[in-house]
């Protein structure tokens, strides 16, 4: 990592992106004092990361959870709630509570050895939140979860969002990132390259798909005050804008030029796009 | 309270695994065996004209062969159900969820060590508790200072845990297990290389005895605990191959405590320091 700095405000969902290799595991290891940095200091919640008692306050979900397996989910979640300091008696509330938010229910007897990697993470998610944190680090959270399980993952975060806390996401799933996040920092090669906030992604970036014939090399050069990329193929010309106040000008110059318009489709650029415009092509590891 | 539960739970752990339940199934089968034996020798006995002397000196030395198969086994089980349990969960990732709970990192460990000497001392207490008493209620031979003996084999098992769970601390699961294993064969070499010293009174035995039992001191504590529990007559005879021929003195005990410490207080400061 170099010269990370990151603000992130409290009670918002962070969504923490990059390339395989650009240091997102790393940095959460940084933050919750795992990894130590060979300079500089990490803080978190305004204590430096490797203080013991604002980890009192902090909830986390490692990539690929791993426990021991010969605890049943109950169990599991008994021990961690009593290692973050939870009394006995809010633990026999808050466990069967859980277990039933991440719907393992039926399973709340079965050792975790019986457990597949989906329920694994499931009952994972359920140990970072068995103290109520007010900062919850999920690394990777629904990778093994089938689509049910990503949208029970979903309206978990949301509902630690409403209540409160503060969730720091570091996910491949651009699109779990996409309608989860409120706002995403982009890294590569450990520094971080841009943020985004994704409340008003939508009136930044547009990108309108045109079915139109009689559409002149003339015609799209013209489009160059109001559009930041285009490209012509055939009867079909795609173009972005930075905004959507642009496009009543667009639609009137193309007219203007003659061209006969059968469908104008705005569209918002997608995270994925937005993720490859920022990070590149795949060019290998 | 982190340190207690961690300890709780790694108890708990150790007692379910396999390698803990393989270990007393061939105790009791240690047990059975040596009982057996010792019945047969005393029936033997009966028809033979071997005078009650020697048959005494005979008996004792058999519960001290059985004494030292006991002080293998716990030592053995000792490092082989510990040596997994820092390297293993580091390179798991399971200590991450552990680790990023609100206690230290050396709350962890000395948790996790606690765990393990619990458990030892209920392998040493069962083992030797059951082979002193065969020896006594079938062979009728009285172990000397039993206490002194049991507490001492203890010693060595948490010396053997503490010096795992160190190189734990370093290096991978097989790494620690080779080291660990290796030091104790050293030692075990060390100090029955300064035992034949007596037959031939070389000083360069003892000299490889001695050093071998400042790397590692589990032969040394054995041998103070052999002497503390053999029959006088039979050690000072030179009559069992734990006679006193070179008995480790206090001093040699006493550093193995503080070499247990070290071993402990480095563990704890590596695995505080290092990345995880």
């Amino acid at each position: 990592m170099r010269n990370l700095s990151l603000t992130v405000r409290r009670g918002e969902i962070f969504g923490f992106l990059g390339p395989n290799g650009a240091g997102k595991s790393t940095s959460i290891k940084m933050l919750l004092g795992l990894v130590k940095p060979t300079s500089g200091k990490a803080f978190v919640l305004g204590a430096a990361s490797n203080d013991v008692d604002v980890r009192r306050r902090i909830g986390f979900l490692p990539e690929d959870f791993r426990f021991y397996e010969w605890l049943t989910a109950t169990e599991l979640l008994q021990l961690h709630g009593r290692l973050s300091g939870v009394p006995a008696r809010k633990l026999r509330d808050r466990v069967p509570a859980l277990i039933d938010l991440v719907g393992l229910t039926p399973h709340a007897e079965k050792r975790l050895q019986d457990f597949s990697k989906g329920m694994l993470q499931r009952i994972g998610l359920a140990q970072a939140l068995i103290h109520e944190p007010e900062l919850i680090f999920l690394d990777e959270p629904t990778s093994g979860l089938d689509p049910m399980g990503r949208r029970m993952v979903r309206d978990i975060i949301r509902a630690q969002r409403d209540r409160g806390a503060t969730v720091f996401l570091n996910s491949h799933l651009l699109s779990e990132i996409e309608i989860t996040c409120d706002e995403v920092v982009f890294i590569r090669e450990g520094e971080v390259v841009t943020s985004r906030d994704l409340r008003t992604l939508q009136e930044d970036e547009v990108r309108v798909v045109v079915h139109a014939r009689k559409l002149t090399p003339e015609c799209v050069e013209g489009l160059a005050p109001w559009s930041t990329s285009t490209h012509l193929d055939a009867e079909q010309l795609t173009l972005t804008t930075r905004s959507r106040d642009v496009l009543p000008d667009i639609v009137r110059h193309l007219v203007s030029t003659g061209a006969d318009i059968y469908q104008f489709t705005p569209q918002r650029l997608s995270l994925e796009e937005l993720f490859v415009s920022i990070m590149g092509e795949d060019r290998g590891l | 309270m982190g340190t207690w539960i961690m300890a709780g739970i790694t108890f708990r752990e150790a007692a379910r695994k396999k390698i803990l339940w393989t270990a007393f199934i061939a105790g009791i089968g240690f047990l059975l065996v040596f009982g057996i034996g010792l019945h047969f020798q005393v029936e033997d006995f009966r028809s033979t004209t071997v005078p009650p002397f020697l048959r005494y000196q005979i008996l004792s030395s058999m519960l001290m062969v059985g004494l030292y198969t006991v002080d293998l086994l716990a030592v053995v089980m000792t490092t082989l159900t510990s040596v997994d349990t820092i390297s293993g969960e580091i390179i798991s990732g399971t200590i991450h969820a552990i680790a990023t709970k609100p206690l230290a990192r050396w709350q962890v460990l000395i948790g996790k060590w606690m765990g393990f000497v619990g458990m030892a001392a209920a392998y040493v207490a069962i083992m030797l508790g059951g082979t002193i008493a065969e020896g006594y209620w079938i062979g009728g031979v009285v172990t000397q200072h039993p206490v002194r003996g049991v507490l001492l084999i203890f010693l060595e098992c948490i010396v053997a845990l503490s010096v795992t769970f160190m190189f734990g601390t370093w290096f991978s699961t097989l790494t620690n297990g080779v080291i660990v294993l290796g030091l104790l064969g050293l030692a075990f070499m060390g100090g029955w290389l300064e035992q034949m010293s007596g037959f031939t009174e070389g000083s360069r035995l003892v000299m490889i005895g001695i050093v071998s039992s400042l790397i590692m001191p589990s032969e040394a504590i054995w041998r103070r605990a052999a002497f503390e529990m053999e029959s006088p007559l039979a050690g000072s005879l030179q009559f069992s191959p734990f006679a006193d021929i070179s008995v480790p003195s206090l001093a040699m005990i006493a550093y193995a405590g503080v070499y247990l410490l070290v071993a402990l207080a480095i563990a704890m400061y590596h695995f505080g320091k290092r990345d995880l």
